[in-house]
C-alpha cells in the first residue's frame, strides 16, 4: 500500500496533494497493465475506475455506426481518464484503446465517491483537480471544432 | 533593396512537387542573374502572368543558392494558377520582403518551433538553418499540428528529421483512424508537457491565427517571455512595399514590420475582431 501511495502522489495529477488525502486515495488504487491493442473500456460501460496513465499512450475513439472508429484524442503519461466518475449515470461515452504497452493506476470510482462523500475536504480537493482538467478539455475541443487547418491560410 | 521593386523579375519553374491535395512546391530559377539571398521567414510576391500576384513565403533551404522554393496551397485564382504551374512555366518574382525568424538571436537558447498546417512551409528555412548549425542551439523542439495524418506537409522530411537524436519532434493531428500511432489533439496542449527551461527558450510559431493565439498564450503560461515568442502574421497583402495599405494590421503594415512579429507586439491585436 505504501508504494501505491507513493506512486499515486508522484502522478502529475496529484502533484502537491496532501499526504493524508493521498493515503485515502491510494486505498482505492491498484496497478494496471494493458497490452498493445487492448481496450481499457468501451462506450456505454460503467465508469468503474479512473485511470492515471503512468506509461504509454491511450487512444480515445468513437465508432460511428458502420464506419471505422475515429480517434479524437490521445492521452499519455501524466494524463487521466475518467472525468465522468462523478457524473451520473457514470457511463463511458467513448472507447479507450492502448496504442502500445500501457501502465496505469486504476482508482476505483465507487470507492472514491464514497470517500469523497464521507470527507468533503477530500472531495473538494479532488474537484479542484478534476475541474481544470475538464475545462482544459473543453478548450481543446472548441479549438478542434474550429477546424483551423481547413480553411485558414496557411 | 531592389532597383525596381514594383517590377517582377522573370523566373522559370524548374521542378514541381505535389505535396498534398491542392498543395504544390515549386522550384524557381531566374531567367537571368543570380537568386537573391534571403533570410528564413521572408516571402516573395509571386506573379502568375495574366492572373495576379500573391505573397508566398520562401520554403527552401537558405543555404541552397541556385533556386527559390515556394509551397503554395490553392485558395483562389492566383494561388491556384501558381500551384498548377508546370516545369517550364514562367512566373514573375519580386522580393525577398519582410522580417526574418530570429535564428541568430536564438543562438545559445532552446528553440521551440511550432507549425500548424501549411505553416510548416515558412518555418522550413529556419528549421534547416538551425539543423545546419545544430551545436549553436540548446534543445530543438518541433511541434507540428495538422488536420489529419494524410494532410501532413513534408512528411518524408519530418520522418528524416525525426531520425536525428538531437531534435524532439511531436506531430499531432485533430482526428485520425486507428492506423495512426502518433498524437491526436490540438497543438497548444503539447506545450505544458515539454518541460521547457522557459528562461532560456525562444519560440517561432506559424500557422492559422487562432492556433498561434492559443500557442502564444500557452508558451507565455509556460513562462516564456512574450518578446521571445515570434509569430508569422500572414495577412493578405498586395504591394509588399508599405504603400497600398492592404495588409494593415492595427498600426502596422505587415509587409513592412512582418510577417514575423513578436508576440508582445501583436498579442492585443490578435484578440481584436475588426482588424
Ligand atoms: C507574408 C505572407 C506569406 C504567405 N505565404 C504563403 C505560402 O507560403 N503559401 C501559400 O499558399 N500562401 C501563402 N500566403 C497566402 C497567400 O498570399 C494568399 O492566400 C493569397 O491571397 C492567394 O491569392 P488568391 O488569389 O489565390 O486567393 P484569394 O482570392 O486572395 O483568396 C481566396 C480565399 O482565401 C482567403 N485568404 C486569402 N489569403 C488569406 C490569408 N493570408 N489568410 C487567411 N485567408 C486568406 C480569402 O479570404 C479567400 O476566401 C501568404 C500570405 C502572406 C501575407
Amino acid at each position: 500500500m505504501e508504494t501505491l501511495e507513493r506512486i499515486v502522489l508522484a502522478h502529475r495529477f496529484f502533484a502537491g496533494f496532501e499526504a493524508e488525502l493521498g493515503a485515502l486515495v491510494a486505498g482505492c488504487a491498484r496497478n494496471l497493465r494493458f497490452t498493445p491493442g487492448q481496450y481499457l473500456f468501451h462506450a456505454d460501460e460503467d465508469v468503474n475506475q479512473i485511470y492515471l496513465i503512468r506509461h504509454g499512450v491511450v487512444a480515445l475513439e468513437i465508432a460511428p455506426p458502420g464506419r471505422a472508429p475515429v480517434m479524437f484524442a490521445t492521452e499519455g503519461e501524466g494524463d487521466i481518464l475518467g472525468t465522468s466518475w462523478l457524473v451520473p449515470p457514470y457511463r463511458w461515452r467513448f472507447d479507450a484503446r492502448a496504442v502500445g504497452l500501457v501502465r496505469a493506476i486504476g482508482l476505483d470510482a465507487q470507492c472514491l465517491r464514497a470517500k469523497c462523500e464521507a470527507d468533503h475536504h477530500l472531495g473538494y480537493e479532488m474537484m479542484k483537480r478534476f475541474l481544470p482538467e475538464l475545462s482544459a478539455r473543453l478548450d481543446q475541443t472548441r479549438l478542434q471544432m474550429l477546424d483551423v487547418y481547413g480553411t485558414a491560410k496557411p | 533593396m531592389k532597383a525596381a521593386p514594383l517590377r517582377p523579375a522573370p523566373y522559370r519553374v524548374r521542378r514541381i512537387k505535389r505535396e498534398l491535395h491542392g498543395v504544390t512546391t515549386l522550384e524557381l530559377v531566374p531567367a537571368q542573374g543570380a537568386v537573391p539571398a534571403f533570410e528564413p521567414g521572408q516571402f516573395n510576391m509571386l506573379y502568375a502572368f495574366g492572373v495576379g500576384e500573391a505573397a508566398i513565403s520562401i520554403s527552401g533551404d537558405p543555404a541552397q543558392a541556385d533556386c527559390l522554393t515556394h509551397t503554395v496551397r490553392e485558395m483562389g485564382a492566383i494561388s491556384t494558377a501558381l500551384a498548377q504551374a508546370h516545369p517550364g512555366t514562367m512566373l514573375g518574382v519580386r522580393g525577398p520582403f519582410g522580417t526574418a525568424w530570429p535564428t541568430r538571436a536564438a543562438e545559445g537558447l532552446d528553440v521551440v518551433l511550432i507549425a500548424g498546417g501549411l505553416g510548416l512551409a515558412p518555418l522550413r528555412p529556419a528549421i534547416l538553418r538551425l539543423l545546419a548549425a545544430r551545436p549553436l542551439y540548446g534543445r530543438l523542439i518541433l511541434l507540428y499540428g495538422a488536420r489529419s495524418p494524410n494532410e501532413l506537409l513534408y512528411r518524408h522530411e519530418l520522418e528524416h528529421w525525426r531520425q536525428r537524436l538531437d531534435v524532439d519532434i511531436h506531430v499531432t493531428v485533430d482526428y485520425a483512424d486507428a492506423g495512426w500511432h502518433g498524437n491526436v489533439g490540438v497543438v497548444p496542449r503539447l506545450i505544458p508537457r515539454l518541460g521547457l527551461d522557459a528562461q532560456n527558450t525562444l519560440a517561432m510559431v506559424c500557422g492559422p491565427e487562432v492556433m498561434m493565439r492559443f500557442c502564444g498564450a500557452a508558451l507565455h503560461d509556460a513562462g516564456v517571455a512574450m518578446d521571445r515568442i515570434h509569430l508569422s502574421m500572414e495577412r493578405n497583402m498586395k504591394c509588399a512595399l508599405g504603400l497600398c495599405g492592404h495588409c494593415q494590421f492595427g498600426a502596422d503594415f505587415i509587409c513592412k514590420t512582418g510577417a514575423v512579429m513578436r508576440y508582445d507586439q501583436v498579442a492585443q491585436r490578435l484578440r481584436l475582431r475588426e482588424i
